[in-house]
């Protein structure tokens, strides 16, 4: 048990001193607490011996005193145990994410979001009840237990020993239903997410469903589901609705035991009706303990499960990281780039193939291809979302792989094929990668991708929400909110993944042209489909299975007869089509 | 995400009359067992008093060397005047059969009153999801799925406390505080008095204790759900974090969010730590006062100490009732909130319908087998493109008569459209990206209504006839091929019974998927996994073809899927679909060169009017936009068309 929860030390160890405050807070409270019914004994044997008024007094003034005191230990225990807790879960939950931070594009393509949220929501919280409520019950459970126990057999050890009997039943039977009940729960988690994919599939498949006349079997089919789920819950229901009422009974046992046996020592003079009436009360204290007991066993043992779950996110490491740079290493970039007999495989399946390529520092250059040729893989290696490998890829006459990272990217503007926008306002989202930019940079940069007329139109302009809390943009107004994110970081290298597909050929004129003029002297990378949009390039590389196969200017491969033209061809012929009325 | 959130965490008030009136209409058909329900908890709180009342008995009787005490004439009688025989009876005869019973009152309510919960969201859940098989797609269009998948199930799950933990808790509550309190007064009534000095506290302090717990609860719920949408956001789109350099940046918002998270929590933490030791304190506070005040009377002989040992244990049984009746609070309040939204979803008019008087078209394809054609599979000749050898009797199967449409009612996606298909059909419809092809299949099976002219089949106006037999004419086939989680079968069969395991079979070997299929370890029982996940493009397609198939239907509408695949399976798939419209009547939003080559219509649509009408050559000859659109989606397809199809 201590082994398997290694992995925690470091982060306990930080609350070292407040765990030891805890536990004292917790000692003073609970040993207080259990000294309060000697008093309600010595005030019935007082009733019963006709004492004084004053002398009830007495008895009743001190019950209160330690009653504060009680009251007040047991919050701070409570303060300080639980508080930890949360804690220890901010920190693990900061650590967790720090860590994800870190982690390369190739864990992210092997994991499921799903499954990381899962982790990071369910698991955690299953760790955070072990460290909270799971020590201090436990703690709490002993404590009183043992001096509950430890009073009560001074009192009279015969009767204890009577009253405890039902109670161990009890321990047993909340951690073995408890352990039913949460197995229960799971059989019916898994039903209702089923159901509930059902439903979504459903709500989905609605076109296929509608057509093939399918809405009266689907609502059998549901029906059937709904039906076990129900049946799965009736399960439940069952141990649920019997542990409660089976453990009242339990306790009821006792006080019976206590009536029977305790009535008898009082007849007998064995012991006192005070002693006889503290008895009940110590039983009182005993029901929360005794359930306690098999409620926390049970906490521990999902703690523990779910923690070696967390782990394996801390387990995985971060693959491209700062290893291979040296003492000195470059602070600024030119940017040129260059491609050496470079291959490249993803999962064992090799995507490019004998690339070489240069790119001098100002020049641009554009990629051209089919889907699936390999043209993103080829520009994700640069600011190294994937690794090229060794000495295959150099920046600046260096290979990559000893340029920082930080440096490497911060001299990188990129637009990814796919727009990735934030829920923010469009302002933060221009602003993503240079937070420190002015009010006058991010117009300017908006103003290169042509959106800001656009913005100014909106009612809130820059403050508008994005996403599906506030404004849906439309696919090339997100591209050209995407185009603004990267060129406001003033890069010198600029990396556009057919970035202007979703743009009308019109916008892509203006746009290609203030970006020449932003750009005039920075490296270029175009990918694109669109003739109108490379022509201009310096170079123009055609790849086909990861291979080039065409390179050369807009002229030199219109010669060629090759893929080229026939792009060239085919636009001419959309643009056509796009006149007729 | 976080709008959503927000929107499912709007909580009002907690009492609706009008949306609590319908909802207790739900437990109407349970209405015996509630009843026997809430005799039962009126019992359980009666016996709730029962054992601190022995206790006083017993010691009144045997135990009080004072020798004071007075009980009740009926239990005197009962009682035997020695003891230990005495001790025994009150614990046997008296405290056991209470005890037992209170267990089976207890057992027996909360298992029958959940069990009705139970029964009462199955009810809602068939009634929401009912609901949703049957209103129209523009209400798809415009509601997430998600959101209606919420509806059916977390909502629905709210309400399950309201019944199975809420309206007869709420009783059993009440009735034991109620019993309890009158006990005491008929015991002592000056004592109870004093001792119900602290229950204001108690109240006092639960409420405050409430207010507290439900402020840090709604901070913790937009805290977590704050959370989760910037981890579901920020895991997403990692890359562009870590293209932009804002892992410092992203850290520093998130571990705001987590300090947000942490705060909300040590408040809760606060009031709990606040209100258990309060509570405790004034547990205590109740002794004193009973020791003391009861010391007081004893003296002056008017309490018995057993009436003082019963009090003790009575005071410590007023605070589970008041605390759970506060718990209730927040039960009602989300059941009020979640009944709000499925009531509205309920309230949803469903606009496409059935008509009032339908007109029956009688196509019992039962009857026929799925390979219809008598002849074996020789084609009967096809309509001549232009329809002018049509026989004035005969009616086109379908036909658009000048439809338009907008889905948001506004702009016309479609307009002016009129064309006909008459049986046997194959009426090839091409055009650019946005031209509305989409929209004529989904006119024709009534997803959505015309707005201006007529669908008509079979001569009829669609809207006169009844969505099944107007849509069982019809097989259709998505460009993405939507599979459900199952077997291969039973994505190819869905739900229509009459489908035979042979007509599957057939089915499946008429559109050469039947071989990838017996490849499978299962065979056909294989299970399809994540909407298929595990299969190819190909294999969808294949496999959407065969469920068209199996239905054999009498219009079978297609729409030819974009997606580039290896020449092989686009043999595999040319072939299928060469099969599949056999001696069919077919409508087809077509991308593939030889389809159009072998329709013997094709409509050319643009920006939604219908632009040009006739074959393939003739098209070519007009030189028009079928020409270009030839050039541009189907001219390179000829090569490789050629040369697979000589293989």
């Amino acid at each position: 048990m201590l082994r398997r929860l290694y992995p925690l030390k470091p982060y306990l160890a930080r609350y070292r001193s407040r765990f030891v405050a805890g536990f004292v807070t917790l000692l003073i409270a609970q040993l207080t607490g259990v000294t309060i019914p000697l008093f309600i004994k010595a005030g019935i044997d007082g009733l019963t011996h006709r004492a004084a008024l004053g002398r009830l007094l007495f008895f009743a003034g001190l019950m209160l005193g330690l009653a504060v005191v009680k009251a007040v230990f047991q919050f701070w225990m409570r303060w300080i145990l639980i508080g930890i807790s949360r804690d220890v879960e901010y920190d693990l939950r900061n650590d967790l994410f720090a860590h994800l931070c870190r982690l390369s594009q190739r864990y992210y393509t092997g994991t499921r979001t799903g499954d990381l949220m899962s982790k990071l929501t369910n698991d955690l919280n299953a760790v955070r009840n072990m460290v909270g409520p799971g020590i201090m019950y436990s703690a709490t459970t002993v404590v009183v237990g043992v001096a509950t126990i430890g009073l009560m057999v001074h009192l009279d050890w015969r009767l204890t020993l009577l009253a405890l009997i039902p109670l161990p039943v009890a321990s047993v039977l909340v951690k073995v239903f408890g352990q039913k009940i949460h197995d229960r729960f799971e059989r019916i988690q898994a039903m209702y997410s089923e159901l509930t994919e059902r439903v979504r599939e459903n709500l989905s498949g609605v076109r296929v469903i509608r057509a093939f006349c399918q809405e009266e079997p689907e609502m059998a089919l549901f029906d059937r589901m709904n039906q076990e789920f129900v049946e799965r819950n009736k399960g439940l229901i069952w141990i649920s609705s019997f542990l409660w009422p089976v453990l009242a009974m339990m306790f009821a046992l006792s006080f019976m035991l206590i009536l029977v046996a305790g009535g008898r020592h009082v007849i007998s003079g064995a012991i006192s009706l005070g002693t006889f009436a503290a008895f009940n009360v110590y039983l009182m204290y005993l029901i929360w303990p005794i359930i306690a007991l098999g409620w926390v066993v049970n906490l521990m043992q999902r703690g523990l499960a779910s923690l070696e779950r967390l782990w394996t996110i801390f387990l995985a490491r971060p693959e491209i990281d700062d290893r291979e740079v040296p003492a000195q290493p470059l602070t600024s970039l030119r940017g040129e780039i260059e491609f050496r007999d470079l291959d490249f495989a993803y999962n064992g399946k090799p995507v490019l193939k004998g690339i070489n390529l240069s790119v001098p520092a100002g020049k641009t250059v554009a990629i051209v291809g089919a889907t699936g040729s390999g043209k993103s893989t080829l520009v994700s290696l640069i600011p190294r979302l994937y690794d090229a490998p060794d000495g295959a890829l150099l920046l600046d006459g260096v290979p990559i792989r000893r340029i920082p990272l930080e440096t490497l990217r911060r001299n990188i503007g990129f637009v990814p094929q796919e727009t990735f926008l934030f829920s923010e306002t469009i302002r933060e989202n221009v602003r993503f990668g240079a937070p420190d930019a002015s009010e006058a940079d991010v117009e300017q940069a908006t103003d290169v991708s042509n959106i800001l007329p656009e913005i100014h139109g909106f009612p809130k302009g820059f403050e508008t929400l994005v996403g599906e809390r506030g404004l849906t943009l439309s696919g090339g107004q997100k591209q050209r909110t995407a185009i603004s994110r990267a060129v406001i970081r003033d890069p010198r290298i600029l990396i556009l993944d057919d970035a202007l597909s979703s743009v009308d050929t019109g916008t892509e004129e203006k746009i290609l042209q203030h970006l020449t003029g932003v750009m005039a002297g920075r490296t270029t990378l175009l990918i694109s489909h669109r003739v109108s949009t490379v022509q201009n390039a310096d170079e123009i590389v055609v790849l086909d299975h990861g291979e080039i196969v065409e390179r050369g200017t807009h002229e030199e491969l219109l010669t060629l007869d090759g893929y080229y033209s026939e792009l060239y061809n085919r636009q001419l012929i959309e643009e056509e089509l796009e006149k007729e009325a | 995400m976080p709008d959503n959130v927000r929107e499912e965490e709007i909580l009002g008030k907690a009492y609706d009359s009008r949306l609590m009136r319908r909802l207790l209409a739900y437990l109407r058909p349970y209405w015996r067992v509630v009843t026997l329900a809430l005799v039962a908890i009126f019992l359980y709180g009666i016996l709730q008093a029962v054992p601190p009342y022995l206790m006083k008995v017993e010691v009144d009787r045997y135990l009080d060397p004072t020798r004071h005490g007075q009980i009740p004439r009926y239990l005197a009688r009962f009682l035997s005047p020695n003891p230990a025989a005495g001790i025994f009876q009150i614990a046997f005869a008296l405290f056991l059969p209470t005890v037992l019973v209170t267990f089976f009152l207890e057992f027996g309510q909360s298992f029958t009153m959940q069990l009705v919960g139970q029964k009462v969201m199955y009810d809602l859940r068939k009634e929401i999801f009912a609901h949703l098989q049957r209103l129209q797609l523009s209400f798809y269009d415009h509601n997430p799925v998600g959101r209606m998948v919420t509806r059916v199930t977390t909502d629905v799950d709210v309400l399950n406390d309201l019944f199975s933990s809420g309206v007869v808790a709420i009783f059993g509550d009440f009735f034991t505080l109620v019993s309890i309190i009158a006990i005491m007064l008929e015991m002592n009534w000056k004592l109870a008095l004093l001792t119900f000095a602290v229950l204001p506290l108690i109240v006092m302090t639960t409420m405050w204790f409430r207010q507290a717990v439900r402020d840090s609860y709604r901070r913790i719920r937009i805290a977590i759900a704050r959370i989760n949408a910037y981890l579901q956001e920020h895991l997403t789109g990692m890359a562009v974090l870590q293209l932009f350099n804002r892992e410092e940046r992203s850290y520093q918002e998130f571990e705001k969010i987590n300090r947000l998270h942490m705060g909300a929590y040590k408040d809760s933490i606060l009031a709990y730590g606040l209100f258990y030791p309060a509570v405790e304190f004034l547990g205590v506070t109740a002794v004193a006062i009973i020791i003391y005040a009861g010391g007081g009377m004893s003296l002056r002989g008017t309490v018995t100490v057993g009436t003082a040992i019963a009090f003790i244990q009575y005071s410590q049984r007023f605070f589970r009732p008041i605390q759970d009746l506060s718990d209730k609070y927040n039960i009602l309040q989300s059941a009020m909130a979640a009944s709000e939204r499925i009531f509205k979803l309920l309230d949803t008019p469903v606009e496409i319908t059935d008509p009032a008087e339908s007109l029956a078209v009688v196509s019992d394809r039962r009857t026929a087998t799925v390979m219809s054609p008598a002849d074996g599979g020789h084609r009967p000749p096809l309509q001549s493109p232009d329809g002018d050898q049509r026989s004035p009797l005969q009616q086109p199967l379908v036909e658009f008569r000048n439809a338009g449409f907008a889905y948001d009612g506004e702009h016309r996606v479609i307009e002016d459209i009129s064309f006909t298909i008459d049986p046997g059909e194959t009426v090839a419809v091409v055009g650019h990206t946005g031209a509305g092809k989409t929209t004529l299949t989904s006119l024709l099976l009534r997803f959505y209504d015309v707005q201006d002219g007529q669908v008509l089949f079979d001569g009829v106006d669609a809207r006169r006839l009844r969505l099944q037999d107007l849509r069982r004419n019809f097989g259709m086939v998505l460009q993405d091929p939507f599979l459900f989680s199952g077997t291969i079968a039973s994505n190819i069969r869905l739900g229509t019974e009459w489908i035979t395991d042979t007509q599957v079979r057939e089915a499946a070997r008429r559109v050469n998927v039947l071989d990838f299929v017996q490849s499978l370890p299962g065979g056909f029982d294989e299970l399809v996994k994540e909407r298929g996940v595990t299969l190819s493009v190909g294999q969808k397609q294949l496999l959407s073809f065969a469920r068209a198939l199996a239905h054999n239907p009498r219009v079978l509408i297609l729409d030819e899927a974009t997606s580039s695949v290896d020449p092989e399976t686009e043999y595999m798939i040319r072939e299928g679909l060469r099969r599949l419209i056999e001696n069919r009547t077919s409508l087809i939003i077509a991308h593939r060169l030889s389809t159009i080559q072998n329709a013997s219509k094709i409509i050319v649509m643009h920006k939604g009017r219908i632009r040009e009408v006739g074959t393939h050559q003739e098209l070519l000859q007009q030189r028009g936009i079928y020409f270009k659109l030839y050039q541009l989606q189907y001219k390179d397809q000829e090569m490789p068309a050629l040369e697979a199809g000589a293989s």
